[in-house]
């Protein structure tokens, strides 16, 4: 429901073009230049505060007077911050894999087969993504000590932590995909004599494809931005991921704040997500409200 | 896998349950297998910790307490930080969330009139929504820095009070800060969740108010509001349950100063940084206990999705 919403509506606005807006032109063009820099000026401050050096950071000038790269050329040769991406990268990409190809076969299960008990599962797989991180920190914290995964490179110790919230997310995102493929196209794949495993291949997938990348999309941005298991279950370099690493630069010197570098750093991070997100954004917007407000 | 999918016998494949269960069966239980792993078995254990003395720093001192780091927390010695964890989080959660919905909404209806320029600025509004929370928490920091900050530098040069106030170093503007950034990040998500709402709603029935004489203020009161309610009421509880885990922009913020300690941060800290693992759980279950409440709601809520998406 919500996907089609979204689909649909700009047409229907298009052929209603004539309709004049509920209220003054002016009015309306004020609160859109006044959302477009209350969303956009903290980016823009960030970037002006990486491209500031000496002296200049501690102006609250709009535009640096010496603009310069150095910052952006300091933290590529930082180590922790170049081992940080290189974990976020592994973890990300290892985590969205995996809750793809476990929550393709669950969610189709899950649309398409008829079997009992499918509402109670739903509703557990939903209610999952909401609990809070917190309460599966705790015992992993102890159980990874236990068993050597804490602190352990490449952020593989937060492969399965993040597993919790990626996988529901996934299967309730690709559920709602897979309905949407028409049953039909799928039963001439079976009356053609495809078993149902060839049908979900050859037919369904292609299909979800889209449903796919949103979800492979969201669960990866929640991986990137993950930050509470990222600083329960490492402590160090080796094994932090990137928001682990930002607020380690952060919160290790209080009165000497590299603030340069750290905005340097957060832009670098930050730039690829919002640039996927533009990419994609109106798949996004579908997923979002697929698991959210559905309906 | 492959010979379930081979036993299904084509001709009578809609009436062979058995065969479409197994296949089911099949298809689903590695995803059960890892969310028992990952999600279920934790908070077991998280439980069973939680009923036990077990500290990190006295290795070895692990004994059965009963249900001591409960009455330790809620009203022994901790229970202090313990209520104030709580009322932290629940005032950051009401006053943040409120605002987040009257501005979402405004912002929402903005965009749900400006027809040109409608795509730049959906894209825009997902911009706060694609940054980090450690990197949208150490931005507002170095925005409300008492001496660098934009903020203050604002204030200054305008000669208008507050240019130095040490903004996260007194408890109501540290929290105030907190509100603000979380605001910033979130609004805009709760805009485009509205505005998915406000679009499904019908245009004749504006016309027909139109026609009847209806003022903006009127339909906005007894068309929009009415028919945006459901979206709303969901909206609030989905943002709900977000802001009540809060624990990345305390961390970052102020790491839990000045009356910012949140109940998951709070849980986290006695955790990792004091290496109580009992009571650490313990606050840990009762953060998921009070989650879980408003949880539950949602899950009804949100039921008739759910039961639409698993009817067959």
């Amino acid at each position: 429901m919500g996907v089609v919403a979204a689909e649909r509506a700009p047409a229907a606005a298009r052929t209603k073009g004539s309709r004049k807006p509920r209220f003054g032109g002016w009015l309306l063009w004020v609160a859109v230049v006044l959302i477009m820099v209350f969303c956009l000026f903290p980016f823009y401050w960030l970037i002006n505060t990486s491209l500031k050096t000496g002296g200049d950071l501690s102006s609250a000038n709009f535009v640096p007077p010496h603009p310069n790269l150095d910052n952006y050329s300091s933290i590529f040769k930082n180590d922790a911050f170049v081992k940080a991406l290189r974990n976020s990268v592994i973890l990300g990409v290892t985590t969205t894999l995996i809750a793809l190809a476990v929550g393709a076969f669950a969610a189709y299960a899950l649309a398409r087969l008829r079997f009992p008990m499918k509402f109670l599962l739903l509703a557990v797989i939903l209610s999952i993504t909401t609990f809070p991180p917190i309460a599966i920190a705790a015992p992993i914290y102890k159980l990874w000590s236990d068993i050597g995964l804490y602190n352990r490179s490449f952020s593989l110790g937060l492969i399965l932590p993040d597993l919790t919230f990626t996988l529901p997310l996934t299967i309730y995102i690709l559920t709602s995909f897979f309905r949407e493929i028409p049953r039909e196209l799928e039963e001439a794949a079976l009356v053609d004599g495809a078993t149902y495993f060839q049908s979900f291949r050859k037919v369904v997938l292609p299909l979800a494809a889209p449903g796919l990348v949103t979800a492979g999309l969201l669960a990866f941005i929640f991986v990137w931005n993950e930050f509470l298991f990222a600083i329960t279950l490492t402590s160090s370099a080796d094994a932090r991921p990137v928001p682990a690493a930002i607020a380690f630069f952060t919160g290790s010197q209080q009165f000497e704040v590299p603030l340069g570098t750290i905005s340097a750093a957060s832009v670098v991070v930050t730039v690829p997500l919002i640039i996927l997100v533009l990419l994609f954004q109106k798949r996004i917007v579908a997923g979002l409200t697929a698991g959210a407000v559905k309906g | 896998m492959a010979t379930a999918a081979e036993t299904v016998v084509r001709p009578r494949r809609r009436r062979s349950g058995l065969s479409e269960r197994r296949l089911a069966a099949l298809m689903i239980s590695p995803a059960v297998l890892i969310i028992l792993l990952v999600a279920a078995y934790p908070i077991a254990y998280a439980i069973w910790l939680s009923l036990h003395q077990y500290s990190l720093i006295h290795k070895g001192l692990s004994r059965w307490s009963g249900f001591e780091n409960y009455s330790t927390a809620l009203w022994g010695d901790q229970h202090q930080a313990f209520w104030t964890a709580f009322k932290t989080t629940f005032i950051f959660t009401f006053i943040s969330v409120g605002l987040e919905l009257v501005l979402g909404l405004a912002m929402a209806l903005a965009m749900h009139q400006a027809f040109r320029g409608r795509g730049v600025l959906r894209a825009t509004v997902l911009v706060p929504w694609a940054i980090l929370t450690v990197v949208t928490a150490m931005t507002w920091k170095t925005i409300f820095d008492p001496d660098l900050g934009f903020a203050n530098t604002m204030l200054r040069a305008l000669h208008l009070p507050g240019g130095h106030v040490v903004w996260l170093g007194e408890s109501g503007y540290a929290m105030a800060v907190m509100i603000f950034a979380d605001v910033w990040k979130t609004a805009p998500f709760m805009a485009l969740l509205l505005l998915a709402g406000l679009q499904v709603i019908p245009e004749d029935v504006y016309d027909a108010a139109k026609v009847d004489g209806a003022t903006t203020w009127q339909r906005f009161r007894r068309i929009t509001l009415p028919l945006l309610a459901p979206a709303i009421l969901v909206a609030l509880i989905f943002r709900t349950l977000d802001a009540l885990r809060v624990f990345d922009l305390p961390y970052v913020l102020t790491q839990g100063a000045n009356g910012t300690t949140t109940l998951s941060l709070e849980a986290q800290q006695t955790l990792v940084n004091n290496g109580i693992i009992g009571l650490g759980s313990a606050l840990s279950v009762l953060t998921f206990a009070t989650v879980m409440l408003v949880s539950f709601l949602y899950i009804r809520f949100v039921g008739g999705n759910i039961r639409a998406l698993a009817e067959d």
